[in-house]
């Protein structure tokens, strides 16, 4: 897949406590082609606070509309000054970067739990979309602290069954993901997980005790984004591993965590 | 115009966004005697107009950069530099050895000013002794260009640049990154593994700046200009101060394609100017 550089224009926005969705338009060109898991990163101004780009998660591309979806956590100095972003901004990205979650193959229908917890849900809609249009089954155990972190929901519904859970109990099953009834249930083939590093050793414990297929989608600071300054990297059992490039996706067996 | 090493890997990752022939040349990463893991994460925090990095030379080794790096580089239509560093003279002697034999490689940076790792360079860098020492060493056996990296890490940059000029140098680039420190006062924890760490970016701009209007009035070898640079009029302002070509860095993180843009930029500004050569700018500030 090719990375390039493209100016968006930002066509429609919807906000919550602590979180913005951001749809970006392409007005000339279609956009790049690009898989769940991968990310975009985007220019956010010339302020000093905001030197670097910052990188985002794909939430969803709509092809059609030329239309890329961002779920961005309001976190920083960076995200702010995103989710304070008028209509008609024009966004300089660049992608698709990194390596995608790995689809199943599609001659062989299979039962995969996407697990995300906080704005780790975000990719996570991308990823059962196409599970989803491949004749997979997704389902998707989605966890937050409260109710306010469990957005988006009629959007994933489209694409399998919901499971939630939270923190305070205002909404699914009060606990963690990993207290929701569903893992104990009948074993998914595969397991696709993003979402705070405590969250995501917890649902790789899981799967290494039932002896699952996992991945994660890791997510340290970065700068370039592309491989080259070598900032991000993850020590795995190869070493060390750029998350940009040869991440944000790895499998859980790639990772020296302690699980 | 060429592109500063450890922000630019190996050339190819920014061969989607730009066409490689459109540049001077590109310096690789930092390569030395033996593979080095480099430091542990997290390695880099961002700062006002600027970042940290405290990545420490990781790279797999010369050995493997001859090996598999190499024949993918030499194909490149750009003049490919690689930027060497190590631990000891007999280090940077043996890896810059390894290098010569290379056809397609015509100059080598010596990065004696690394302060991301115990002994990585930045030590033989901020004394003129330690520089003529590890560049005399160097000169006896690599014969082509020999370029010396300058940290900016010390008092006189200009005596530094002139130990290295009657050490046998070809020619010197400035600046390398200036040691800093980020801390996260709700943690009460630094931001690096290594707490400190090389301070790039727009914001040590004025300090390059500064050193190369310094060093050039100091050397009669050419002195490469780098800190800071990501537009044309940046680049310009370094030839004025005494640069004959320049390096750009960290903005290539933030613009996968500023490199070519400072090019005809500058192109721009010649014309602008009706300058027929761009050497012509070379120390021509008035003052």
């Amino acid at each position: 897949m090719t990375k390039r550089i493209i100016d968006l224009r930002l066509v429609e926005k919807r906000e919550w406590p602590q979180a913005v969705l951001l749809k970006l338009r392409s007005d000339v060109e279609p956009l790049p082609e690009a898989a769940p898991g991968q990310f975009v990163q985007v220019r956010v101004d010339q302020s000093p606070a905001t030197y670097l780009r910052r990188p985002i998660s794909i939430h969803f591309i709509d092809r059609e509309r030329r239309e890329l979806w961002l779920l961005v956590r309001k976190v920083g100095a960076g995200t702010r000054a995103m989710a304070d972003w008028p209509l008609q901004t024009r966004v300089n990205v660049v992608f698709p970067l990194g390596h995608p979650y790995t689809l199943p193959k599609a001659s062989k229908k299979e039962r995969c739990l996407l697990v995300g917890g906080g704005i780790g849900l975000a990719p996570l809609l991308y990823l059962g979309k196409m599970l989803h249009e491949q004749g997979h089954h997704p389902m998707f155990l989605l966890g937050g602290r409260s109710a306010d972190d469990l957005i988006q929901l009629n959007e994933f519904e489209q694409y399998g069954e919901l499971c939630l859970t939270t923190e305070d109990g205002s909404a699914g099953i009060k606990g963690l993901v990993t207290a929701h009834p569903v893992l104990q249930g009948p074993s998914p083939d595969r397991i696709y997980c993003c979402g705070p590093k405590p969250m995501m050793v917890a649902v790789a414990r899981y799967a290494r005790q039932k002896g699952l297929w996992c991945e994660v989608s890791l997510e340290n600071t970065m700068a370039c984004g592309i491989g080259a300054c070598l900032c991000c990297v993850e020590d795995t059992v190869e070493g060390h591993r750029c998350v940009c490039q040869e991440g944000p996706v790895f499998n859980i067996n790639q990772l020296k965590w302690q699980i | 115009m060429l592109t500063a090493s450890g922000t630019f890997g190996y050339g190819r990752e920014y061969t989607d966004f730009i066409d490689l022939s459109d540049l001077g040349g590109i310096i690789v990463k930092g390569t030395t005697l033996h593979p080095r893991e480099g430091n542990a994460y997290p390695r880099m925090a961002e700062t006002p107009s600027g970042m940290l990095n405290a990545v420490g030379l990781q790279n797999k080794g010369v050995d493997y950069f001859v090996e598999h790096i190499y024949p993918e580089v030499s194909q490149y239509d750009t003049r490919v530099l690689v930027n060497v560093s190590g631990s000891t003279v007999d280090d940077y002697v043996a890896c810059a050895e390894k290098i010569q034999a290379l056809d397609k490689i015509p100059a080598i940076e010596l990065n004696v000013s690394c302060p991301n790792v115990k002994q990585g360079g930045m030590a033989f860098g901020v004394s003129c002794e330690g520089i003529a020492s590890v560049v005399g060493a160097v000169r006896k056996v690599y014969h082509k260009h020999l370029m010396v990296k300058l940290s900016p890490n010390v008092t006189s940059i200009a005596d530094i640049a002139m130990a290295a000029e009657a050490a046998g140098a070809d020619s010197v680039s400035l600046i390398n990154t200036l040691l800093g420190m980020s801390i996260d006062a709700e943690k009460r924890r630094p931001r690096l593994s290594t707490v400190t760490g090389g301070l790039s970016g727009a914001c040590v701009k004025p300090v390059a700046l500064r050193m190369v209007w310094q060093v050039a009035k100091a050397v009669k070898i050419p002195v490469i200009g780098l800190g800071g640079i990501s537009s044309a009029t940046d680049a310009i302002e370094f030839l004025l101060a005494g640069a004959s070509a320049v390096q750009i860095g960290t903005a290539n993180f933030i613009d996968p394609a500023v490199s070519v843009k400072v090019v005809r930029g500058i192109e721009d500004y010649c014309e602008r100017h009706h300058i027929e050569a761009v050497s012509s700018l070379t120390g021509a500030l008035e003052i």
